[in-house]
């Protein structure tokens, strides 16, 4: 056998392949076998690890040197000092924060020290596309421990009960309960589906993305054990069509398992049999919600059903039917492999274990990070995040995306856990948290999510139809600058009856970024009302463009970029601009280098 | 975004329907078949007109009007052909907070097409889309199967320059 004395991971996920990552490892291959070295390093294209922000990044085991902003002109450098001579290239190790301290270790990052991965305990470790390798870090060690010693499905329900794990998709419902109903109902014929939902729909969220580009194999190993629980017969993932990547990592593991017996008739030569398939979704936000997911899989417009009956009695073709979100199922063989009572110590009294969160907007470290429940946001955005960049101010917090709410900077100590962000007016979501700083406006987000919404509300009830549409009418009045105090009182009844009679959760929701920045960020709705002013300067229609004529030398820079003609002036004299022609697309501020210009 | 019958002829290839009835043929009896049909179909024809979604309903055996809905359902689906470089805006929220709307605004002014439209050569599509998953590069744009990262709106017209 070969011995192996290093390993290159280059991280492979999503956000490093944007940069080339792919090509990097293409450079390593080639430059390790120019050094004949390719017997001694291996490469691994692993999933992601989280530091986004400072992709792409190169890790080499076991020495632990990490290099980020790698570039395909680095790897000889790479190859020839450190793989070659053992000497770490200083220059390209990741380096934290402005005092510039650099890691060889991940773990004594900052970033790092305060999480607890579990979900993503293999995201980065592993190669996504060997089940070896995933065999090699206990895999299927709890569906073989399971099928060897025949164990009472009743009796993994209880465990996944007793570890107190909830629904990571948003709402947070206790997923051994949920393994209970289904296992309870009874199947006509005895079909029943596991489903997993992975049509992770919130802008801005990719954990979900994540697991399953850098461990898809034990969301397919979850997904069999919860199969062997309940009774289920055949699987279905429904994974984003927008998610190439991680649609062919799933792929390759479904065939790899099929062939290790791991997936398929006679599972491990057992008479418990269960197979998985994989159907992609086609860009439509409200298949997240379960029984829309259920009637896309059936192949028809995914509009939602009332509920009951539940999924668990009657769901995908009116059989009963398991759906949990990928997170949820990433942490099932944790719990199994390492016992529920260790996962219950981890959280808070009511919301157990650890949720991953992609961190993004106005935030150092863009990422994936996965914490304790219960963690403050402080430390999510301070210690982890690093910070708001450019010196700004942190201005809010928005978690849970469209359905969610946006927390201001004075509850920026909340615990997060299910019950704290419901509590102020917020919402665990799926695991979207997006910063943001001084220069958003908090009427243009609401703004922004009520779009999203108008467009994706999928028509079959009239509140969520027409009230979407009514509500962000009257934020585009708002931010016009033609609102009226009334317009809030409106908002505010429009929004109750949103939440009072929608048929699904996308229309019960939709109110809630709307509500959360009304009730946190009301002066600013005021100020847009009143005064006729967006104070961080985004609304267009409020904003003018003004020169300082003191401070003008009159070079013309302005008037010859200003797409609309709308500045005029002699030369060596101070310009004006004509604010019935000006256009708000601020390309002169960003031209006049004496600083001539201010917005309004 | 309109999503409305196409004004450009229908230029099918006999290749290319029977590609598409060799999916069809694969797929029919099976439980929720619409939905890969049609993602192969989109994936042969680059578009779904009127007279593929007439192929697929007879292929299948289910009502045009239930294909029809299900194509307008989805936002991935579209009815209008698209040009020889997608470009695609990504306005999910990350992206959103760090300028993503100033972006599109760069490109609609440099094409003089809106989302949802394709400029009078056929060269460039434009779309405004939901997240590509690439928030740490935000504010982020796909043009085919490249990503360009970190953007600021001045960048832009070289950026398209590139593209012959």
């Amino acid at each position: 056998m070969k011995l192996i004395r290093n390993h290159v991971m280059v991280c492979c996920g999503t956000g490093c392949t944007s940069s080339e990552s792919p090509k990097i490892a293409d450079a390593f291959e080639k430059e390790l076998a120019r050094a004949e070295l390719q017997d001694e390093v291996k490469i691994v294209r692993t999933g992601c690890f989280g530091l986004c922000a400072a992709g792409p990044i190169v890790m080499i085991l076991p020495d632990g040197a990490c290099y980020s902003r790698v570039t395909v002109d680095d790897v000889p450098e790479i190859v020839r000092e450190h793989l070659v001579k053992g000497r770490i290239v200083d220059r390209l190790l990741h380096m934290e924060g402005d005092e510039g301290t650099t890691a060889t270790s991940l773990n004594d990052t900052q970033f790092y020290k305060h999480q607890t991965r579990i979900a993503l305990r293999s995201c980065g470790i592993i190669d996504p596309e060997s089940i070896d390798e995933y065999i090699g870090a206990d895999g299927y060690l709890a569906l073989g421990n399971i099928l060897e010693n025949k164990t009472d499905p009743q009796s993994i329900i209880d465990a996944i009960k007793e570890s107190g794990l909830r629904g990571r998709g948003g709402a947070g419902f206790s997923t051994g309960m949920k393994w209970q109903f289904t296992k309870d109902a009874v199947s006509p014929d005895g079909v029943k589906y596991v489903c997993c939902n992975a049509d992770e729909g919130d802008p801005g969220a990719f954990m979900d993305r994540s697991v399953l580009e850098g461990d898809p194999f034990s969301i397919l190993e979850a997904m069999t054990i919860a199969a062997y629980a309940v009774g289920g017969t055949q699987g279905y993932i429904y994974v984003r069509a927008e998610y190439p990547i991680a649609i062919a990592r799933l792929e390759t593991a479904i065939q790899q398992a099929r062939e290790y017996g791991l997936l398929g008739k006679n599972i491990l030569g057992t008479d418990f049999s269960f197979d998985i398939e994989l159907r992609l979704g086609a860009g439509a936000f409200v298949c997240g919600e379960e029984t829309a997911l259920m009637t896309s899989i059936e192949g028809h417009r995914g509009e939602p059903r009332p509920r009951p009956p539940f999924p668990a009695v009657k769901g995908l073709w009116q059989r009963p039917t398991l759906l949990n979100n990928v997170e949820t199922y990433a942490n099932i063989t944790w719990i199994l492999n390492n016992g529920a009572e260790k996962y219950a110590a981890i959280g808070t009294e009511k919301s157990k274990g650890t949720k991953v969160f992609a961190l993004g907007g106005k935030i150092t470290n863009t990422g994936l990070v996965e914490i304790p429940m219960g963690t403050t946001l402080r430390t999510v955005v301070e210690d982890i995040g690093g910070g708001v960049p450019h010196g700004k101010k942190f201005k809010a917090a928005q978690t849970g995306g469209p359905s969610g709410g946006c927390i201001p900077a004075d509850l920026i100590d909340t615990p997060i856990d299910y019950e704290s962000l419901t509590a102020i007016g917020s919402m665990m979501g799926s695991g979207g948290l997006i910063v943001m700083d001084e220069d958003n406006c908090m009427v243009d987000i609401a703004k922004f999510f009520l779009s999203f919404i108008v467009d994706e509300s999928c028509g079959k009830c009239t509140p969520c139809r027409i009230g979407t549409k009514r509500l962000y009418d009257l934020l585009c009045k708002i931010t016009d600058g033609n609102g009226t105090l009334e317009d809030l009182d409106t908002i505010e009844e429009l929004c109750y009856h949103l939440k009072e009679s929608s048929l699904c959760a996308l229309g019960q929701s939709a109110p809630n970024p709307v509500l959360s920045t009304l009730q946190y960020f009301r002066d600013e709705y005021i100020a847009h009302v009143v005064e006729k002013r967006c104070p961080a300067g985004v609304c267009k229609n409020l904003v003018s463009y003004h020169i300082v004529p003191d401070k003008c030398k009159g070079c013309t820079l302005c008037a010859k970029n200003c797409p609309a003609d709308a500045i005029s002036g002699a030369i060596r004299a101070a310009h004006t601009i004509d604010s019935a022609k000006c256009i708000k697309c601020g390309v002169c501020l960003g031209n006049c280098r004496f600083g001539a210009i201010v917005k309004v | 975004m309109p999503n409305v019958k196409t004004a450009i002829p229908y230029r099918g290839t006999p290749e290319q329907e029977a590609k598409l009835r060799e999916v069809i043929a694969r797929h029919k009896g099976q439980p929720g078949a619409t939905m890969p049909v049609l993602q192969a179909a989109q994936e042969i024809f680059g578009y779904l007109p009127e007279e593929v979604q007439i192929i697929i309903a007879e292929g299948l055996d289910i009502p045009l009007s239930e294909v029809y809905g299900v194509v307008s359902f989805y936002t991935q689906f579209s009815l209008n052909p698209k040009g020889r470089y997608q470009i695609s805006i990504c306005l999910g929220t990350a992206c959103y907070v760090k300028g993503a709307g100033a972006i599109l605004d760069a490109v609609q002014k440099k094409l003089g097409i809106a989302p949802g439209g394709i400029t009078p050569d056929g060269k460039f599509s434009l779309d405004a889309c939901r997240c590509i998953g690439a928030c740490g590069l935000a504010p982020v744009m796909m043009i085919n199967d490249d990503v360009y990262g970190r953007l600021t709106p001045d960048q832009v017209a070289g950026i398209l320059d590139r593209y012959e």
